[in-house]
């Protein structure tokens, strides 16, 4: 794919143009869907992710964005009607949260076999029953087998630029399968922050317009979608969305290195973070905003003279296994923070420590101790004092001290 | 500068009726390749629905007998564009569309011209699950489109199971008569075309069709698709399986159905509410009803009924006709004491 360049004058006049605001990351991502210019929304309420909408219908009554704003009557239909509008070659956006993600299921599972590229918000919320406001990890995870893209994003600035991103990464015909961002309830979804936002012609350069091509449902395209089709052909269907993962990873690298050289900001790694895991015995390893707690927790301990990093997970789907397995066979043990469930997985682990555990089986010959630490559901706080007891834990581990392979945090027993 | 408009309407096509059956055009959009059974009335609504609809349409078509037996991988027989849509989508599928069309074609992504987006549902698909999204579509006068609802009066694709549009006391496969129970269906059929008109008043046609009259129904769709914003139909479709007749009778049970009164034809056009043929007749008192009797004893699902269930049945029509304050279709009743 041709590498985009831009004249001199042109950057220093984007450069310009960029303006920095005050923003959450439910606004961030917001103004992301204005600089992409999207066709279709359609909006639900449910917390902590509504807050997106309540931004973009601002923007659509101030006419700063020109978009079908559709308040649907329940999730199914809001995700159906933005599946419809993409078939019909609309560039979408929606959103859910906690139950109302699961509300939808039925849309969010036929979406990827229909090569629907809809770009969506998951403010993550913990799932009924009990009633709860913050954030796990459980809702958007429940399509991590269905061939969605899931990605976690730790602050307002990367919530924006990844939306651009996944519009990007979903709209190439490589991949053309939806792709849901995910934003920690409360932690991320209402905290401001300064964000950067890129100035609308350079975002328009960085992302061609969404061409359906030959699988565009219009009169002058006569052609028939997901008809019947049973035993007969269900399983080479399936081999194309497979194909999709096959690829996915090398389109994220380039999609990153072409925002990189569009707007100047750096990621790195696509799919995972290092955090002082320069000569680091033992490392942590999560998504999201937990990011905050455990860096300030490594930091300290770094001060303390022990030697410990943290790995955050930015792309969940894929699962880089190879890099993953790659960068955590330099440590003699990782400790992995779950903030969701997996209710009778091996070691009754949390979803993240079983891949990664599954990533170090099969691609790396050293296998250190993989812990497993499952916290702040609910919207509990992972807080710095747990950090640093689980440090301590992976660093028994790390000595040949056996632990027990999963360990709840921050529980009142 | 700020704008506040009341309804953002766009045009659609100005589709005439077809002035008689010579005058049907011969294309068909909706051909050979589907797997429906003999004596198919729904795959005959398929087929005039394209017909009357023409090539700038599009077809939505939610999970029922019209998906997995009508469209099957490689041997699809719509002429015009055709997606499968969930069980209880048909409403979200045709808002979707026509938004994506509208959207486009107002950023000039798109050639700008009036399409037809016409989404179906079966019974099960549309007075059952789907409900909710028809009903919230039908709530958006911005956006033309038609649902149109084949009603086979059950779930005939999964093996013919009772639905909010079956028949009193009808014999399914959920509702089989037993040796202590003969009904095991105690609801009255679901009352569609009038709950989407009384319930959504800016919806501009509503209307009932038989394909037991197939020109008035292609004509109906025609005028659904050229009055603007969000329309509905509600079409009866006689069912040799699951009803249990001889294909033979498909057409016969249509026509009985609107002469013993069960099934009144009608359009609510812009509030005005137009009865025709048999129906018209019965209000205007030139035709009397047949009993229900012939049209139930032609049908295997009935074949348990004793004398009492015939005359229930019966006095609920009658009840439909005689007490209603809009005969045979909104079913409140004068306060008599009131008055």
């Amino acid at each position: 794919m041709a590498t985009l360049t831009l004249p001199v004058e042109e950057k220093k006049k984007s450069k310009i143009n960029e303006q920095e605001a005050l923003i959450t990351g439910a606004e961030a991502i917001a103004i992301a869907c204005k600089l992409a210019n999207v066709d279709v929304v359609t909006a639900y309420p449910i917390r902590p992710y509504d807050t997106v909408m309540q931004y973009i219908s601002q923007l659509v009554a101030d006419g700063e964005m020109d978009c079908e704003y559709i308040v649907a009557e329940g999730e199914h239909s809001q995700f159906e009607i933005v599946k419809h509008a993409s078939v019909c070659g609309a560039r979408v956006f929606c959103g859910s949260s906690g139950v109302g993600w699961m509300y939808a299921m039925e849309a969010l599972t036929v979406s990827p076999a229909l090569r629907v590229p809809m770009v969506c918000m998951v403010g993550n919320r913990a799932l009924d029953d009990p009633g709860a406001f913050g954030v796990e990890h459980n809702d958007a995870l429940a399509v991590r087998d269905l061939g969605w893209l899931l990605t976690w994003v730790d602050s307002a600035q990367e919530a924006l630029d990844t939306a651009l991103i996944a519009y990007r990464v979903a709209e190439d015909r490589r991949i053309f399968v939806p792709l849901a961002i995910s934003c920690d309830g409360a932690f991320l979804t209402h905290s401001q922050a300064l964000v950067k936002i890129p100035a609308a012609e350079l975002v328009k350069k960085f992302l061609p317009a969404y061409n359906r091509g030959d699988l565009l449902l219009h009169p002058d395209n006569v052609i028939s979608v997901a008809p019947q089709a049973n035993e007969d052909w269900v399983m080479e269907i399936r081999r194309q969305n497979y194909k999709v993962t096959e690829v996915a990873c090398d389109v994220i690298r380039e999609v990153y290195a072409e925002f990189e050289h569009t707007f100047g900001r750096k990621y790195g790694n696509p799919f995972f973070e290092e955090y002082m895991t320069e000569g680091a015995d033992v490392v942590l390893l999560g998504m999201g905003t937990m990011s905050t707690p455990v860096k300030v927790a490594v930091r300290k301990l770094r001060e303390e003279g022990k030697k410990v990093g943290f790995v955050r997970l930015r792309w969940f789907r894929p699962f880089a296994g190879p890099e993953i397995a790659k960068c955590l066979e330099r440590f003699k043990a990782v400790g992995v923070i779950d903030r969701d469930f997996s209710f009778g997985s091996p070691d009754l682990s949390g979803v993240v420590a079983t891949e990664v555990r599954s990533a170090m089986y099969s691609s790396s010959s050293t296998r250190p101790p993989v812990i497993g630490f499952i916290g702040g559901l609910g919207g509990r706080e992972i807080t710095v004092p747990d950090v640093e007891t689980m440090t301590d834990i992976v660093f028994r581990a790390a000595k040949g001290k056996a632990q027990p392979l999963t360990q709840w945090f921050g529980l009142r027993e | 500068m700020t704008t506040s408009t009341f309804v953002d309407e766009k045009p659609t096509q100005n589709l005439e009726p077809f002035k008689g059956v010579k005058k049907v055009p011969h294309e068909e959009y909706y051909t050979s390749g589907h797997r429906t059974c003999q004596g198919c009335e729904s795959a005959q609504i398929m087929k005039l629905m394209a017909k009357a609809a023409g090539p700038r349409t599009i077809v939505l078509g939610s999970t029922g007998c019209m998906y997995v037996a009508n469209t099957s991988y490689y041997s699809t027989p719509w002429g015009v564009p055709w997606m499968h849509t969930q069980l209880g989508s048909s409403g979200s599928a045709a808002l979707g569309a026509a938004a994506a069309f509208r959207v486009q074609m107002r950023k000039g992504a798109m050639k700008d011209e009036p399409i037809n987006v016409i989404a179906f549902c079966g019974d099960g698909g549309g007075a059952d699950m789907g409900l909710g999204a028809i009903s919230a579509t039908m709530c958006h006068p911005d956006y033309n489109l038609l649902i149109l609802m084949y009603d086979n009066e059950s779930y005939a694709n999964t093996d013919i199971q009772i639905s909010g549009a079956s028949p009193y006391g009808v014999n399914t496969s959920f509702s089989t008569p037993g040796k202590v129970k003969r009904i095991m269906n105690h609801r009255w059929k679901k009352n569609m075309a009038p709950l989407i008109a009384v319930g959504h008043p800016t919806v501009k046609y509503v209307s009932t069709i038989s394909t037991s009259y197939p020109l008035q129904a292609m004509n109906s769709v025609r005028k659904a698709l050229s009055v603007g914003g969000p329309t509905f139909i509600h079409c009866l479709n006689p069912c040799p399986k699951g009803w249990d007749f001889d294909p033979v009778l498909s057409f016969q049970l249509g026509e009985l159905a609107v002469n013993t009164g069960i099934f009144p034809l009608y359009e609510i056009e812009n509030g005005k509410l137009k009865m025709y043929g048999k129906s018209k007749d019965i209000v205007n008192g030139r035709f009397k009803r047949l009993p229900v009797r012939d049209y139930l004893l032609k049908q295997g699902r009935f074949a348990h009924f004793i004398e009492e269930d015939i005359e229930y049945f019966q006095s609920k029509i009658d009840e439909t006709w005689d007490k209603w304050l809009v005969p045979g279709i909104i079913p409140l009743q004068k306060d008599v004491e009131a008055e």
